[in-house]
């Protein structure tokens, strides 16, 4: 697999404000996105996802680093770069008083898709999102849900080989953000690559190929959502015993150990002569995971932005 | 790329003008003002009303053209839309000046029909279309560039409006629309000779008498080096803006 995206000490420092000091949004990132996977990164709000996102889609310009994508540079190529990706920001922000059909064609009129193509591609992307019935309603009147799945398929509308999503199910309501999720996951299989911020731990875990994990501008790991547990169960295992006591009640308790050969023999040592109903290894949460790498509490991910709403 | 601009430049104008001609800060300061403008005028003094003809034309442009800019940037910019074109294959200049065409596209048609009925009510027997038609271009050039400069350094759109007016009103008295600038106080006309409307006045008022292009020639080039220096600054300050 290609290097769609490949990054290299990218950085960004804002200039200091009035009543602010200068702020690092992002420190000297290095990574890259393979073509085709879905790629999560992962961080509180503040912690630069959307700085990350900004730099890559030419909105501002780095401090320092550069950054590739389809192996062109972001600095010397922007012009071409756009024209092959697509972008969701946080905030759904087609236009009002277009209808759904009218903000699907001014995008393609703005990235030179052929005439011929915008009734047959806006009619698909419509069908696709589930917004047919919706065709002629303007943007302003859709719902939180509809709009977002619209700025996701106009980021669509002119067949971007890499799409960056920007928070894409914030405060949305669960079954839209489930709706949404089931969206993204089929553009691994369109072979679009996909680049999402997410403060989801959840939604990450769910759709993502790999994860990098940014604090305060820095990542702070990254791999596959296997190999990040596989670096806090290399510590420890832990096994989840259940068994019925003296009284018919049924009892669960946890055991933790060094390799889970040791955990279980410890699980079945304290429940010797019981009625062992279930014996199970723990896998850790991508939540744990996240307490362990960042030393962060996995509330302040819900605590801000949409209060946890579309989990 | 030259391609990519063209093409996004003409079609931000067209979405533009179909989004949002119809947006209440549009309507009155755009339609309704000037022509109320028109009207007070012929109600209070029909027989003066030819004499002001120019200046009636030339104000119609200033506010029908700038009122336009203060919603296809300011409010774009502040709901998050005008992010999307930043995204797209076309440069912030040409961005810029779709946003400028639109508004002066706007202008154009309200002066139009403004100067349509000024011109019927008094006939002018020496006007020169073309030196007209140049003059109202130029002027709806210079004024959305005015509007766009007004537009970016702004948050808000009632801002936008604010400001716009600080430059529209003080014009509207200094540029010759009611006393010709001659006629002022040596350090008001050297005010008045920093402000567009004055060039578009003179010159509007030499197209309907029917001058020569050798008279007017210095307020067209006025009038294009106010666009010139009001769009580079425009350009500037939104480029410095995406960044913050």
């Amino acid at each position: 697999m290609s290097e769609i995206i490949q990054v290299t000490q990218l950085t960004k420092i804002y200039a200091p404000q009035r009543d602010t000091a200068a702020i690092r949004a992002v420190d000297a990132l290095d990574f890259s996105v393979q073509g085709g996977e879905i790629f999560g990164f992962l961080g509180p709000n503040g912690a630069g996802k959307t700085t990350t996102i900004r730099m890559l889609t030419g909105l501002i310009r780095p401090t320092a680093g550069t950054a590739r994508i389809l192996g062109m540079d972001i600095d010397r190529e922007l012009s071409r770069i756009k024209k092959l990706i697509g972008v969701v920001p946080d905030k759904s922000n087609l236009y009002e008083e277009l209808t759904a059909y009218e903000n699907l064609v001014f995008d393609m009129q703005l990235y030179g898709v052929p005439r011929i193509e915008w009734a047959k591609r806006a009619e698909k992307l419509l069908e696709r999102f589930g917004l047919q019935n919706k065709r002629n309603t303007p943007f302003a009147k859709l719902s939180h849900g509809m709009k977002r799945a619209l700025t996701i398929s106009a980021a669509l509308a002119h067949d971007p080989k890499v799409i960056f999503l920007d928070e894409p199910t914030t405060g949305l309501d669960v079954m839209s953000a489930r709706r949404l999720r089931k969206m993204i996951a089929e553009l691994r299989n369109e072979g679009v690559t996909t680049f999402l911020t997410t403060h989801y731990l959840e939604e990450a875990e769910r759709l993502c190929d790999r994860i990098g994990i940014i604090v305060k501008g820095r990542l702070v790991a990254l791999d596959s959502v296997e190999g990040l547990k596989k670096h806090i169960q290399s510590d420890s295992t832990q096994v989840e015993i259940t068994w019925q006591d003296a009284e018919n009640q049924v009892v669960t308790d946890r055991v933790e150990a060094v390799s889970a050969e040791e955990a279980i023999q410890k699980a079945l040592k304290t429940v010797q002569g019981k009625n062992i109903i279930s014996l199970n290894t723990l896998q850790p949460s991508l939540e744990e995971v996240f307490v362990k790498l960042t030393g962060l509490d996995a509330d302040v991910m819900l605590a801000e932005k949409g209060n946890g709403k579309g989990k | 790329m030259l391609a990519d601009d063209l093409r996004g430049l003409y079609y931000i104008a067209l979405k533009d003008l179909r989004a949002y001609y119809l947006k209440p800060p549009n309507i009155s300061w755009g339609i309704l003002f000037p022509f109320a403008f028109v009207l007070a005028f012929i109600i209070r003094n029909p027989g003066d009303v030819g004499q002001l003809v120019p200046g009636l034309i030339g104000l119609t442009v200033l506010f029908s053209t700038t009122s336009m800019e203060a919603i296809v940037i300011t409010f774009e910019r502040r709901i998050g839309s005008l992010e999307r074109l930043f995204l797209s294959p076309v440069r912030l200049p040409a961005i810029l000046a779709g946003k400028m065409m639109g508004g002066m596209i706007f202008g154009i048609a309200i002066t139009a029909v403004v100067a349509a009925i000024s011109l019927i009510l008094y006939p002018a027997s020496h006007l020169n279309w073309v030196m007209l038609l140049v003059t109202v271009f130029l002027s709806a050039l210079s004024c959305s560039a005015l509007g766009a400069f007004v537009s970016v350094v702004v948050k808000e759109v009632f801002e936008a409006q604010t400001l716009a007016n600080f430059f529209r009103f003080p014009m509207m008295f200094l540029g010759g629309v009611f006393v010709p600038v001659n006629n002022l106080p040596l350090w008001l006309q050297v005010i008045a000779r920093c402000l567009p409307l004055t060039y578009s006045v003179e010159a509007l008022r030499n197209a309907i008498e029917g001058a020569s292009w050798r008279i007017i020639w210095m307020d067209l080039a006025m009038l294009l080096l106010f666009s010139a220096i009001l769009y580079g600054l425009s350009v500037f300050v939104l480029s410095k803006r995406i960044e913050e």
